[in-house]
């Protein structure tokens, strides 16, 4: 195990969002609170409790997992992509370094960002509207597993990408949409059939869902499930990746 | 004979469009030496060395670094092994300190700044060591390439073309280091495609042309074979046929009878030019120009190639 070489690799990934501090936290920190401005007050204040939770209090988990799911993507696909761009991969692939060691390295770090990142949304979104989590276990938990399983896929996106543009494709085309119709912003109770069924394939209703349990006890789902496909996402994206190395696909000639 | 560190068997590359850049090659590195792999550019130089170092799979063959398979054993290779690439790839927003240590720490080894300060001095770049690489020129940032390969103290170190667009006193600097790091056992492996460079540097050397390993060989031996020069007389009025009485010299007519080559040694200690011109001069045959040239490299490996035909 070269222990070294996955911290050194972790500490790289930190220092550089260290020296992107103003994009990696203030952003997303600032997008957040424009939200809750729109949708927590403006709009909010006019519309009625959901669940029994006040609709302020109910976007709170979904705003947080919002952004979670890009930032993951968006961090864990760019360290891996920009030594592809730069070249200096060369080093990554010729260091004693295996695929898993690699991958804790660089997923780990993006979890990590992605992590402090929720914590302190939340705590943005305290100083607008009442918070309390009734299951703080389950809470970190999922805070955990999203953060990681989506970090993988970013992983897997930043090997896949051959440009920038690519690059933020992804998260344009899939993560959003999928994050906002998977309930960040209401409860797909409120939908039509045949809509509340279709979200049933968004793998995203799941991770909000038990999110959303783990702060009010209720979720549009059963807690087991939402647990079940996050814990399989980031299996599927695990296997994905095992793949990868073993291939050298879009790594290695 | 010393101990090989390197032994590379039948190894070959294809790659998915069919293009085969490398062709079964078999090569030994002993422990300790300086060895060039001379040939022109696309023979396949940076190839054989992406495998060595994993960054490109082989089609065929293994290779043991210190007895353990690149492939199989590839922490236990890889961790003796430190590469200078050709291209200037480097984090640029990272200072060079924090850079040098990366690469000793990903190499497995605990962050020694004692041999990292060390390094650094020996490349001249203490002085720089807080700067971010993107304020460094050219050979600097080539420098803190050098310095990140040696960060792990590899004990083979490859160089692929050391010396391309590099200043006079980087080059001094780098045969200097390289020598140092001779004495200290490191195996050097580097590419060029300059007769002269691996003339300068090498204990031996491998050429290498069109994706096959043509010949290894001591250098003292293999510029002999390549120390072959070309004299070209131009003459006054020109020639129909080589004079006769001057078989004694390897003579051939060019340019319709206007220039007259003679085809010499350099490392012979009698080279035959004086007694030639004397011998022209008492057969009244003028020249008003005389030029003498090395065959190319090009020529060279046309000479190889027919030669193990």
């Amino acid at each position: 195990m070269n222990l070294h070489g996955i911290w050194a690799i972790y500490r790289f990934e930190m220092a550089r969002s260290l020296r992107t501090l103003w994009q990696s936290l203030v952003g997303p920190v600032l997008t957040t609170s424009l939200y809750f401005i729109v949708f927590g007050g403006a709009i909010g204040s006019r519309m009625q409790a959901v669940d029994g939770v006040s609709y302020g209090s109910f976007i709170v988990p979904g705003l947080i997992m919002l952004s979670l799911l890009t930032q993951s993507v968006g961090n864990a696909s760019i360290g891996i992509y920009f030594p592809k761009f730069t070249g200096t991969i060369f080093e990554l692939l010729s260091a004693p370094v295996s695929p898993m060691e690699l991958v804790v390295g660089y997923v780990g770090a993006a979890a990590t960002k992605s992590v402090v990142l929720g914590l302190i949304i939340l705590a943005t979104s305290a100083f607008f509207v009442p918070i309390s989590v009734l299951h703080p276990g389950a809470m970190v938990a999922f805070l955990l597993l999203t953060s990681i399983a989506f970090s993988l896929f970013g992983f897997i996106l930043g090997i896949w990408a051959k440009s920038f543009e690519q690059l933020n494709f992804v998260p344009m085309l899939l993560i959003t949409p999928l994050t906002f119709l998977g309930g960040s912003f209401y409860s797909i109770d409120m939908l039509p059939q045949p809509w509340r069924t279709v979200s049933l394939f968004n793998p995203v209703v799941y991770l909000v869902s038990g999110f959303r349990w783990s702060f009010f006890g209720k979720g549009d789902v059963d807690i087991a499930v939402s647990l079940g496909v996050t814990l399989g996402f980031l299996v599927a994206c695990l296997a994905v990746i095992a793949l990868i190395f073993r291939s050298g696909w879009r790594l290695k000639n | 004979m010393p101990e090989p560190i390197l032994a590379v068997t039948g190894v070959s590359k294809t790659y998915k469009g069919g293009f085969t850049a490398l062709h079964s090659v078999d090569l030994t590195i002993h422990k300790g030496e300086i060895f060039a792999l001379l040939g022109p550019n696309g023979a396949g130089k940076t190839t054989l060395i992406s495998i060595i170092c994993g960054i490109v799979t082989p089609s065929t063959g293994t290779i043991l670094v210190a007895g353990h398979d690149a492939l199989t054993d590839y922490k236990a290779a890889r961790r003796r092994i430190g590469l200078v690439p050709q291209e200037l790839s480097v984090d640029m927003f990272e200072t060079v300190l924090a850079t040098v240590t990366f690469s000793r720490r990903l190499f497995g080894r605990s962050g020694d700044s004692a041999y990292i300060e060390q390094v650094l001095r020996d490349l001249s770049l203490w002085d720089k060591r807080d700067a971010k690489i993107m304020e460094l020129s050219g050979g600097m940032k080539r420098r803190v390439l050098i310095a990140k390969a040696l960060a792990h103290e590899p004990e083979i170190l490859f160089l692929d073309e050391p010396t391309a667009g590099v200043d006079v006193a980087l080059r001094r600097d780098m045969w200097k280091l390289v020598h140092r790091l001779r004495e200290r056992g490191t195996t050097i492996i580097l590419t060029t495609h300059y007769i002269e460079e691996a003339e300068e540097m090498a204990d031996r050397v491998g050429v290498i042309s069109k994706g096959r390993l043509l010949l290894v060989d001591d250098k003292a031996a293999l510029m002999q074979k390549l120390g072959k020069r070309e004299l070209d007389l131009t003459l006054v009025d020109p020639l129909d046929a080589v004079p006769v009485g001057l078989e004694r010299w390897r003579l051939s007519l060019l340019n319709e009878g206007r220039t007259l080559r003679y085809v010499f040694d350099a490392t012979d200690e009698h080279t035959g030019i004086p007694s030639l011109l004397r011998e022209l001069a008492d057969r009244h045959i003028a020249f008003k120009d005389l030029e003498t040239s090395k065959s190319s490299l090009e020529d060279i490996f046309v000479d190889l190639v027919e030669e193990r035909a």
